[in-house]
């Protein structure tokens, strides 16, 4: 097992690598000088172009923009690797820090959203899979269809219209408490609810029709523990690499959420900083994003093994 | 006659044996229930027979047509602006679904937006499907290292969730309606070519491509003439797919203000304007939300019945 963990581990190297170069190529493929969009409007109080000139050419020297391309790679690589990102041109402050500062808000809204998608994904998921062709089952198609279907942000808009703005129950902005994070909660949650349950559903019946499932019942097990004990622990496998997706997605690209409801979190940051032009933010941002990300996948990986020993055996 | 003789029982005929016959007849007259020959006819003989697929396309054709045609029919302005009629909730005489805050039509903002997301999403599926295919169709043929570098590209394409590949994409380009179409178009090319690489990896080998080669057919011949046809399959039920999701994910981006610009009617643009009189006008966040869902619930349902028809032996994934 230590040894499945360790290749995994050492596989996403290369792919953080490239991601790395990616988020860094961002900087240099934007057309026209950085230093421009980072003088914006400082440069626009001086009115001497010789003044102007010189202020370029003294940041780009202390900013190093004149070493050769790889040169400014591994040092900004070696810089990530000790949480040094770099300063924001517009915020003044360490990309570090501006991102630490919005995670908690990010990292409750994902945690509080994967609950409710697992625990009413799954359960309506094996509902629907044991009640199959019944009234019942097709609501949970549909209700599941219709969460693939919604535009996040329109939902968001609906619930704050229907319990904000009519029912008065819970504020409709803003970040901190409970009440502000059950509407944006329910929204993400219902997204990922929905693939959830359908993943589920399709999975288990899949599982159900296995020869084994018909020993179970064949040397007289109550339903209960064949289902449970027999099914589900293989219909799972599937499952558990969507929640694995579920939490990178939701704890990079709650953007949406995020905006709708005016939290401060990381994806609302992400938006400000495209729209300010704010090269050094955004790069920070989507390199957290990617590390995250491809974390998740491993942690999908890794409790693939855990389920299925033979997938940990085969590699 | 000589039946009656045992011994020389005369060879019988058969395509005069009454069941043979009666078989033979039986075929004449329902020539229909046979499935017709040809995957992709095979294909749409189960669609058509499919009722919620029908139904489907039958919202979508509904919507096109209206998209479309009654802007040619119907001397629409959907950007004409009057103060004095601003915020009417619907039913207003001649305001069916009611006015913006510039006192605009909601209806023809919604018709003219449903052009704008269908050529948009379309485009975008387009320039990932021929992007994606293309370099789908030469990695699974020639395998080796353009194969290797693809496949890279594909796993560093995992590293990033789709919004924020959008995201870094709309950074380099900056924001606007053909530049998100762009980004969500380039969002969509890993999935196409790793589904189209699959298929030709499956197929590459059979023996018809072995007999192509073996009398001298060109690489790009067996390319696009003998391998082409077994992709297309899953590269429309992707194809498809692909169209709801770009359709959501420019509305998506429109509505943070990085694609569509005001005065466009684009439905996520239009969502992101009534967020400001939610208080006041509703009908501004409820109609363009619905117009988007019967859209992309359509393709999506439609999406379902494709990836079925096309291959029936596959129990589909989300059902």
């Amino acid at each position: 097992m230590a040894k499945f963990v360790l290749t995994r581990l050492i596989e996403t190297i290369p792919v953080l690598l490239l991601a790395s170069l990616l988020v860094f190529a961002i900087l240099h493929l934007i057309p026209g000088d950085p230093i421009d969009a980072m003088l914006g409007a400082a440069a626009f109080g001086v009115g001497d172009p010789a003044e102007h000139q010189r202020l370029v050419v003294q940041i780009r020297a202390q900013l190093g923009l004149d070493d050769p391309l790889w040169q400014q790679y591994v040092r900004w690589l070696f810089g990530a690797m000790r949480l040094d990102l770099g300063e924001s041109f517009i915020r003044h402050a360490a990309v570090t820090e501006l991102i630490a500062a919005r995670l908690p808000s990010t990292i409750e809204l994902a945690f509080a959203a994967l609950l409710i998608s697992v625990v009413i994904g799954i359960s309506s998921g094996i509902i629907a899979a044991l009640r199959r062709n019944t009234p019942v089952d097709g609501a949970v198609m549909i209700v599941s269809l219709a969460g693939v279907s919604l535009p996040s942000f329109w939902s968001a808009m609906i619930l704050i219209l229907v319990f904000s703005v009519s029912l008065n129950f819970v504020p409709a902005t803003g970040s901190g408490g409970f009440d502000r994070l059950i509407l944006p909660a329910v929204v993400l949650g219902y997204e990922g609810a929905a693939l959830i349950a359908r993943l589920t559903r399709a999975s288990l019946l899949e599982v159900m029709s296995r020869e084994y499932i018909r020993t179970a019942r064949a040397k007289g097990l109550p339903n209960r523990s064949v289902v449970l004990g027999h099914a589900l622990r293989n219909a799972m496998i599937p499952v558990v690499t969507v929640v694995g997706l579920q939490l990178g997605r939701l704890l990079a690209g709650s953007v949406i959420v995020e905006t709708v409801f005016a939290r401060q979190g990381v994806g609302q940051l992400a938006v400000d900083a495209i729209l300010s032009k704010d090269y050094p933010l955004v790069q920070g941002i989507i390199l957290l994003t990617a590390i995250t990300y491809v974390f998740a996948n491993l942690l999908v990986d890794v409790s693939y093994g855990f389920l299925n020993p033979r997938i940990r055996t085969a590699s | 006659m000589a039946s009656s003789t045992p011994g020389s029982v005369p060879p019988p005929d058969i395509a005069r044996s009454p069941i043979v016959s009666a078989v033979i007849a039986d075929q004449r007259r329902l020539p229909k229930l046979s499935t017709p020959a040809g995957p992709y006819r095979r294909a749409w003989w189960r669609l058509r027979r499919d009722r919620v697929a029908m139904a489907a396309l039958f919202v979508l054709a509904l919507l096109v047509v209206i998209a479309y045609l009654v802007p040619l029919a119907i001397a629409i302005d959907p950007y004409q602006q009057s103060l004095r009629d601003s915020l009417l909730p619907p039913g207003t005489a001649g305001h069916a679904l009611g006015t913006d805050h510039f006192g605009r039509d909601v209806l023809l903002r919604l018709i003219d937006g449903g052009r704008v997301s269908l050529s948009v999403g379309i485009l975008a599926v387009v320039i990932s499907a021929s992007i994606g295919g293309l370099i789908g169709l030469v990695a699974g043929y020639f395998g080796g290292w353009p194969d290797r570098i693809l496949m890279r590209f594909i796993d560093v394409k995992l590293a990033f969730p789709g919004i924020l590949l959008a995201l870094v994409i709309v950074t380099v380009l900056g924001t606007g309606l053909e530049k998100v179409m762009i980004a969500v178009g380039i969002g969509g090319i890993p999935r196409f070519a790793r589904v189209v690489r699959g298929s030709v990896l499956n197929t590459k080998n059979e023996l018809y491509v072995e007999a192509a080669r073996s009398i001298g057919a060109a690489d790009l011949r067996i390319m696009f003439v003998h391998l082409v046809p077994q992709v297309l399959g899953p590269a429309i039920t992707i194809a498809t797919f692909g169209l709801a999701t770009a359709i959501l994910s420019i509305a998506s981006l429109s509505f943070l203000g990085l694609g569509a610009q005001p005065p466009t009617a684009e439905w996520g643009l239009m969502l992101s304007e009534a967020r400001k009189y939610l208080r006041v006008a509703w009908w501004l966040s409820v109609f363009p939300g619905l117009a988007i869902v019967t859209v992309v619930l359509s393709v999506n349902l439609l999406g379902d019945a494709v990836r079925d028809a096309l291959d029936p032996r596959i129990p589909s994934v989300s059902d």
